[in-house]
């Protein structure tokens, strides 16, 4: 960002100080700023995941033990609010998908709701595929 | 940032939002709970060694950790910058970000590439 030079032509900009709450004094602001937020979530789940790739490569002790520590109440309760974000990151990724990628067929505009409705249609799919293969290796 | 590597950070963004959205729900319930605190039977070790041995599960999973990361890169630091009004550190801010992301990749692709045995 190149910073404001201030010259006698160009008058000082009249800018009312913000408080760092200002996405409280409002729903829909809040409303961003945890869509925001989502990404946190998406972050922390993101290296779960190379942990437990990690440990499935440094053995089965390794892996015995990350297991062990997801299931301590500190890592439950991180992945229960996480998986609540992540709920919340899809659902307005998908309804966002149709104003975000406006898609025409034969000149004319695929309407909203079909944009959306084919997003949860593939999320729907892929994780029923990912649910059978991770469940067909069942112990 | 620089504007030519602008667009190119924002389709970083896209696809993990994408891959995220449709793929963490799933594997957070499974491999984050349900596994972990025995609700479903969770797949044996071996089971997942010999998917993890298919070089198409192995790129899955890069793409799994690697994207998202970047898609977090992006929003977090908007996020730190609207939120938190930190706008006079856009630079120190994006290069922490995005490094993360990228030192996270690197891992992921070194960890799945000693994997191939």
């Amino acid at each position: 960002m190149s910073t404001v030079r201030y010259t006698p032509y160009h008058p000082r900009w009249y800018r009312r100080r913000v408080s760092v709450w200002w996405w409280l004094q409002s729903r829909s602001y809040t409303g961003f700023v945890l869509r925001e937020l989502t990404s946190v979530a998406v972050a922390f789940f993101a290296l779960v995941l190379l942990w437990q790739i990690r440990a499935l490569g440094r053995g089965p002790e390794a892996y015995a033990r990350v297991l062990a520590r997801l299931r301590s109440p500190l890592f439950v309760a991180l992945d229960v609010l996480a998986l609540a974000f992540v709920l919340f990151h899809s659902i307005t990724w998908f309804n966002l998908a149709p104003k975000a990628m406006v898609v025409r067929l034969q000149g004319k505009r695929v309407p909203d709701l079909l944009v959306a409705g084919a997003n949860y249609a593939a999320w729907i799919v892929l994780s029923a595929a990912v649910a059978a293969i991770l469940l067909r290796g069942r112990g | 940032m620089g504007r030519p590597i602008t667009p190119f950070l924002w389709l970083l963004f896209s696809a993990g939002g994408t891959v995220a959205a449709l793929l963490f729900p799933v594997h957070l319930l499974l491999n984050g709970l349900a596994f972990p605190l025995g609700w479903l039977p969770a797949p044996t070790y071996d089971s997942l060694r010999s998917l993890v041995g298919h070089p198409l599960t192995r790129l899955y999973l890069f793409v799994l950790v690697s994207l998202p990361l970047f898609h977090w890169a992006h929003r977090f630091r908007y996020t730190l910058y609207d939120g938190l009004q930190l706008k006079h550190l856009t630079m120190l801010i994006a290069v922490l970000c995005y490094g993360a992301a990228v030192v996270g990749s690197l891992l992921a692709a070194y960890t799945l590439w000693n994997m191939s045995s």
